[in-house]
């Protein structure tokens, strides 16, 4: 059986000339459309429920974008500072020094040689190296400038003492012992210096992660205004929906779903963009490794590689952010419906 | 079809808009809603569609006491009613045909199942050559129309329609009310609110007219 609205002739404007067939309850329901008949080429008529390329959507993905990529940035940051603090405490933790202090009647050199083996026989020493009088004199230049002469000076004699990977010897029996056999040798284990670099990390690191914490508010915020802003825009798409008898779930889903979409979008534009500059930063740290600016940027901020976890960090967020604002736009949805309920 | 019993409806704490509406609607009736301004025609409109809930009184609709659905179960009763609003609302991101077939596409139905019968109303309702037309170069007639197919593509046994010819000239009045009557012919159960006292004229159906928030019944 044909539509009832089959078209009599082509005059199918004049509705007054229609003819109409009376149908009984039982045929409405039983009633199907009929099968598609050959006919010329149609398109598919697949338009997204939820408008696509809309201003509003595109400036979610914009913000999105901005947003990832300042978040992706602050933690990158956090973790390089991280990273270059624990670098700097292990590199001065594995390292202790043997000061030698010249006085009368003392014959410096045999004292230097009897430290340096007294500590080369001790368990966990990795190196040592005594520095001769040139190189105590030379460590002096900087303050007491080139040329002067220091043979006068009681100038204290300094042995590097580097611990032997993954050891852990006991410095203060250490100190003892050089304290008995070695006359005026003194050992530093720079314990003052790691304690106050501990605190500066520390203290770089705790800023850093409530920056962080702070980016990821305002991240959220921002995703979650301008998805609701988004949503303002689509107020008649879900009354529409509504009216035509959609289901709440159905019509949550398709907004769900595109916001979804456009969160990844905007995600993976900023995170992408973070990513890759990151990317470009530990390939310039690697190619001026050589040069001096390098090296002090080195000593500075590490390697200037966030690591596979640091990627990883980036792309969770990505994620998180593409949930937050699917999740903002289905919360919009459900209040939308239920006002108009 | 559908049945109120003294039914009452007020929003907030304010005076009652509605007050002891009792009357029924038949399967395969016409019938005007009417009245002043402000009368109550369009929350009268709303109670019908399931947009509202009464604040007193007994609504059933296709056997089903309104008060005791649930959001999807009236979901499922609005697929059975279909409703013209004055202002259209077309989604303005979808052409013609997509327009009209959203209510069977929210159904769950595959594009291939429906794109005959979408075609064939398009082209009854005048449209045929608008199909691929967006909703903001449509004319007002055309809207109009749209908005109408749109109502009836899923055949509900009942049509709404608000001030469906507030926009339109006379002539174009005047065919869609034939289209309305040939609809109402074919089985679909009519209810068209308006104040146009001629359009009323050109049709001897029922008249229920609102009036202070009470219901007069002219059969």
């Amino acid at each position: 059986m044909r539509a009832v609205w089959s078209c009599m002739t082509g005059a199918c404007t004049s509705m007054i000339e229609v003819k109409v067939t009376k149908m009984t309850e039982d045929e409405r329901v039983e009633m199907t459309p009929p099968p598609r008949s050959g006919g010329g080429f149609l398109p598919r008529f697949d338009t997204s429920l939820v408008p696509r390329n809309s201003i509003s959507g595109r400036a979610l993905v914009a913000v999105v974008a901005i947003m990832t990529f300042l978040a992706s940035l602050t933690t990158g940051g956090v973790i390089l500072v991280n990273q270059a603090a624990n670098e700097w405490q292990a590199d001065v933790s594995r390292e202790v020094t043997i000061q030698l202090i010249p006085a009368a009647g003392r014959n410096v050199d045999a004292l230097v040689d009897k430290a340096v083996s007294v500590a080369r026989a001790y368990p966990g020493i990795g190196d040592v190296r005594a520095y001769s009088k040139d190189e105590s004199s030379k460590l002096l230049e900087p303050w007491l400038g080139a040329g002067l002469k220091l043979d006068e000076l009681p100038v204290p004699r300094l042995i590097v003492v580097k611990i032997a990977s993954g050891a852990t010897p006991d410095i203060p029996q250490l100190q003892r012992i050089l304290a008995e056999q070695v006359p005026g040798a003194t050992l530093d284990d720079h314990r003052g210096w790691i304690d106050r670099m501990r605190a500066m990390s520390g203290t770089a690191v705790v800023a850093g992660l409530a920056i962080l914490a702070m980016m990821f508010v305002a991240t959220i915020l921002s995703v979650t205004f301008a998805t609701r802003g988004a949503m303002a825009t689509n107020k008649t798409v879900i009354e529409v929906l509504h009216f035509v008898g959609a289901k709440n779930g159905f019509i949550a889903s398709n907004f769900q779903r595109h916001f979804l979409l456009l969160g990844l979008q905007g995600g993976a534009i900023g995170g992408g963009g973070a990513i890759i500059l990151f990317a470009l930063a530990a390939l310039m740290s690697r190619w001026f490794a050589g040069t001096a600016g390098g090296a002090q940027t080195q000593a500075l901020f590490g390697s200037f590689a966030i690591g596979w976890g640091g990627y990883f960090a980036v792309l969770v967020q990505v994620v998180l952010i593409a949930a937050v604002t699917a999740y903002t736009s289905r919360h919009t949805v459900n209040r939308t419906l239920e006002m108009i309920d | 079809m559908v049945r109120f019993e003294n039914v009452g409806l007020r929003y907030g704490l304010g005076p009652e808009v509605l007050r002891d509406l009792t009357f029924r609607i038949e399967p395969h009736s016409f019938q005007f809603l009417t009245g002043p301004s402000g009368a109550g025609k369009t929350s009268l409109l709303k109670l019908l569609f399931l947009s509202l809930k009464p604040t007193r009184g007994l609504i059933t609709q296709f056997g089903h006491d309104v008060a005791t659905l649930s959001r999807d179960a009236v979901a499922t009763l609005r697929r059975r009613i279909g409703i013209v609003f004055q202002d259209f609302r077309l989604l303005d991101h979808m052409n013609t045909y997509e327009n009209v077939s959203l209510p069977l596409r929210v159904m769950g139905r595959a594009e291939e199942t429906y794109r005959d019968e979408v075609i064939e109303l398009l082209n009854w309702v005048g449209l045929g050559e608008r199909m691929y037309a967006l909703p903001p170069v449509l004319s007002g007639g055309e809207k109009q129309r749209a908005a109408i197919a749109r109502a009836v593509i899923a055949r509900p046994q009942l049509l709404l329609a608000d001030e469906p010819t507030g926009n339109v000239d006379p002539s174009l009045a005047q065919r869609l009310l034939r289209l309305f009557i040939e609809l109402n012919k074919s089985g679909t159960s009519v209810v068209i609110a308006t104040h146009d006292i001629a359009l009323m004229d050109q049709y001897d159906a029922r008249r229920l007219v609102l009036h202070d928030g009470r219901l007069h019944i002219y059969d």
